[in-house]
């Protein structure tokens, strides 16, 4: 096969592009230009398109004896993931870009460019295993290391992407073998720390950083009962379940610390309460999209049994799920959780499991804790 | 075999030059120092000094070594600039081509930015030549607060070349010097410094078959310039840094052999050129030739723009199947931006962006020409297939199937 090496300039992708080469595939590595004007010099382990990662991936395909492009994405990605980042939480959502990076970026725009020029397949260095049933379709599947699994971020893919989609890294026991393996290779990213955080944030301050794109309006934040007890310098710096900051004047009548609840960007308000009302028991998802071919109580509206996660490395509770169709509209995917989650907040995805398999993923429009009295959602 | 279209990146060392490098490289002797080892270096820079000389039509006194072309060009626009403007405080005016390399574009951005530098950036027209009307107008405001005029010979990307003579006779009417980088010209062109009448000209090693990290600068007898490097006072007292003997004998050397060969290299690779030019435009049909016609434009220069595709995408298709071609700009760490150059020229940035160069030198055959044009047709059509950076992709997403509603 004809394989494009996603490289980043990080272990991860270098040693799955080793692999790929060493599996007798054609491999060209590329890294993507996601960034106009990349720092020079990667500081900590922040940012991940300076020109030291785009030199130390550079330096991955001399030793592995494959050419090497950089190819531009910078206006899609300002596009599909810096503006999208902005517009979510302007809308009061909390997304996650490195997913919308999978879903528009790499295995979208980098993918098309890939498949045009004359590759069959993209490959990166996550976590995650693509296996094929017995008619040949894909499915996907949790990393062999549950510790490093990344299959949260890429349960977003759909049966198209997948197709051409290649993971090396998939049977990796741990991390620590992926960077012996790197430093055997002669890979001199073997100690390269791991990014953190979001990229196109350099000092990982998110609030200043959206504050300087949001515009705030100062607002009240109030309680479950509807009774104001702060006041906040905009709303849409807030996530669900943040605790720190709130700067509340009025004490919770049981002395309990108060977290975020729920933003309500229209009203601009904040809504405040205790850790136990965070607990969610149901969530209504849109976007909804399959990691491969749907299972069949999907076609069928029927209720199945999976766990659901919301966070990258949050752990799945079990769940029963089912769609909703919705006249006109495109029907919404109901999770109700077996076991309360804590801090579900719009914008996030929720991706479901059945054992190690991916079933698909949805944007989480609400969620809904049974404990709370009051009007919640939008 | 991989076919070499890119000459004007670089091209391989000259015979002549690999024997004379070899040879300084086994002695020894810093041309400063006054014992008998540094005597017999100070002679090889001497002897290579009068043959570079000989061969750009200079005296040997108005040879500056430098380490290469961006030197040289950094040493001629801030040297000119600061020396010019020290005479006289209120001289800080620069005019300048849109279109020159980036040693000269990127230091007068520098003094614009950091020395009060009051820049004016000359038009050119659609093949890349630059306005004398501009510059005539430009030259009658305030001469007397004009640093410098800077315009290069010809052009690294497009291949124009530039009048020149015409240009130092206007600035000097009026008591402007004027620097031209004559990187790209220089071996390519018949060049006479003297004939010229520059004060400043910039000049390369490794574009003629030379090594890389040596270049000259040639400056008039009778110009100032303030260092921008400051030591032992070699070369003038403008150039400090010990003489690297067995470069510049090599550099020397390959001017010497690109020099006595141009009269039949020009011919040679001018027709190669004009082979590959119709070629192209035969192929593929939609690919429009950028530059100057004919004699307008270096022998060895071929720049075209193809639509619909990115200069990136046939570079890297040409590349799998053996073919070294350029987008023709620069790029810092690989992010391709659409070349000023063509933008100058009035190009809108997704025509530039589909920018192609392909340069031929001392070494390129009829069957290099042959290779490209066989092979350029599929790779163009894939190219285009690949499309332009920046649009939304067909690849069905989460998001593309919940806009349909599936």
């Amino acid at each position: 096969m004809r394989v494009l090496a996603a490289m980043s300039g990080g272990v991860d992708s270098a040693v799955a592009a080793a692999r790929a080469v060493e599996a007798g595939h054609d491999v060209v590595g590329v890294h993507l230009a996601l960034s106009r004007m990349p720092g020079t010099l990667r500081t900590g382990s922040r940012g991940c398109c300076t020109i030291e990662d785009s030199r130390d991936a550079w330096r991955a395909c001399d030793v592995l004896g494959i050419p090497y492009y950089v190819w531009d994405f910078s206006e899609r990605f300002k596009e599909d993931v810096v503006q999208d980042f902005i517009d979510e939480y302007a809308a009061g959502r909390t997304p996650n870009p490195c997913m919308r990076c999978n879903e528009r970026i790499k295995f979208a725009a980098l993918l098309e460019k890939a498949i045009a020029l004359g590759f069959d397949a993209v490959c990166t260095g996550h976590y995650a295993k693509v296996i094929q049933d017995q008619d040949g379709n894909p499915e996907l599947h949790r990393a062999a290391d549950w510790a490093k699994d990344q299959s949260y971020v890429l349960g977003v893919l759909t049966h198209e992407q997948l197709k051409h989609s290649m993971f090396p890294l998939a049977e990796t026991p741990s991390k620590a073998e992926v960077r012996a393996e790197a430093e055997r290779r002669g890979l001199s990213v073997a100690n390269k720390p791991d990014s953190h955080d979001i990229c196109f944030i350099p000092d990982g301050d998110t609030a200043g950083w959206l504050a300087e794109k949001i515009d705030m309006t100062t607002g009240d934040i109030v309680d479950e009962t509807g009774s104001k007890v702060g006041e906040h310098p905009g709303a849409n710096a807030f996530t669900v379940g943040q605790r720190r900051g709130l700067k509340l004047g009025t004490p919770a009548a049981d002395g309990k610390p108060r977290f975020v609840l729920e933003i309500r960007p229209k009203e601009n308000k904040v809504i405040v309460g205790p850790e136990a009302l965070l607990a969610m028991d149901e969530i209504r998802g849109i976007k909804v999209s399959w990691a491969g071919l749907p299972i069949s109580e999907v076609a069928s509206g029927q209720e199945f049994d999976c766990f659901a996660q919301v966070r990258a490395h949050g752990d799945p509770v079990p769940a029963t799920a089912h769609m909703e169709p919705l006249d006109g509209a495109a029907p919404t995917l109901v999770v109700r959780l077996l076991e309360p989650l804590r801090g579900v907040a719009p914008g996030q995805t929720v991706v479901l499991y059945q054992g190690t398999r991916v079933l698909g993923q949805a944007t989480i429009d609400t969620a809904r804790s049974l404990q709370r009295t009051d009007v919640q959602g939008r | 075999m991989s076919v070499y279209l890119d000459h004007a990146a670089t091209t391989s060392l000259a015979p002549a030059a690999l024997a004379a490098l070899t040879r300084e490289l086994t002695r020894t002797g810093n041309p400063s120092s006054l014992h008998s080892a540094g005597r017999r270096a100070r002679r090889s820079v001497e002897d290579a000094r009068e043959i570079l000389a000989a061969a750009a039509g200079a005296h040997p006194s108005e040879v500056i070594f430098t380490s290469g072309g961006t030197e040289a060009d950094n040493l001629a626009v801030k040297g000119l600039f600061w020396s010019r403007r020290e005479a006289v405080p209120q001289r800080t005016r620069i005019l300048c081509s849109a279109v020159e390399h980036h040693a000269v574009l990127d230091t007068v951005e520098w003094l614009e930015r950091h020395e009060g530098a009051d820049v004016t950036w000359l038009p050119v027209d659609a093949e890349g030549l630059v306005s004398v009307a501009a510059l005539e107008q430009e030259l009658a405001r305030e001469p007397e607060n004009i640093a410098l005029v800077t315009v290069m010979w010809a052009n690294n990307e497009v291949g124009t070349i530039q009048p020149i003579q015409r240009i130092v006779e206007l600035a000097h009417a009026v008591g402007v010097p004027v620097h031209s980088d004559a990187v790209q010209a220089f071996g390519s062109l018949p060049i006479s410094f003297r004939e010229s009448g520059l004060d400043a000209m910039a000049v390369s090693g490794h574009k003629i078959g030379g090594p890389v990290g040596v270049g000259a600068l040639f400056l008039g007898r009778a110009v100032t310039l303030t260092p921008v490097q400051h030591g032992g006072g070699q070369e003038r007292d403008v150039r400090s840094g010990t003489l690297d003997t067995a470069s510049i004998v090599a550099f020397a050397a390959a001017a010497q052999a690109a020099v006595e060969n141009l009269d039949v290299e020009t011919v040679r690779v001018s027709a190669l050129r004009d082979r590959l030019i119709a070629g192209v435009l035969e192929a593929v049909p939609a690919a429009v030739l950028r530059g100057a016609e004919g004699t307008g434009r270096l022998p060895g220069n071929a720049h075209f723009t193809f639509p619909g595709c990115e200069g990136d995408s046939l570079l890297f298709l040409l590349d799998l199947v053996g073919i070294e071609s350029s987008t023709g700009s620069a790029c810092t760490a690989g992010v391709p931006r659409p070349s000023h150059v063509l933008l100058a020229a009035g190009l809108d940035e997704d025509t530039a962006r589909g920018a192609q160069r392909f340069s031929l030198g001392h070494s390129s055959t009829d069957a290099d020409v042959d290779t490209l044009l066989a092979e350029l047709p599929a790779a163009y059509g894939r190219a285009r297939g690949a499309g332009m950076a920046g649009h939304e992709s067909s690849i069905q997403t989460a998001g593309t199937i919940a806009r349909r509603g599936l």
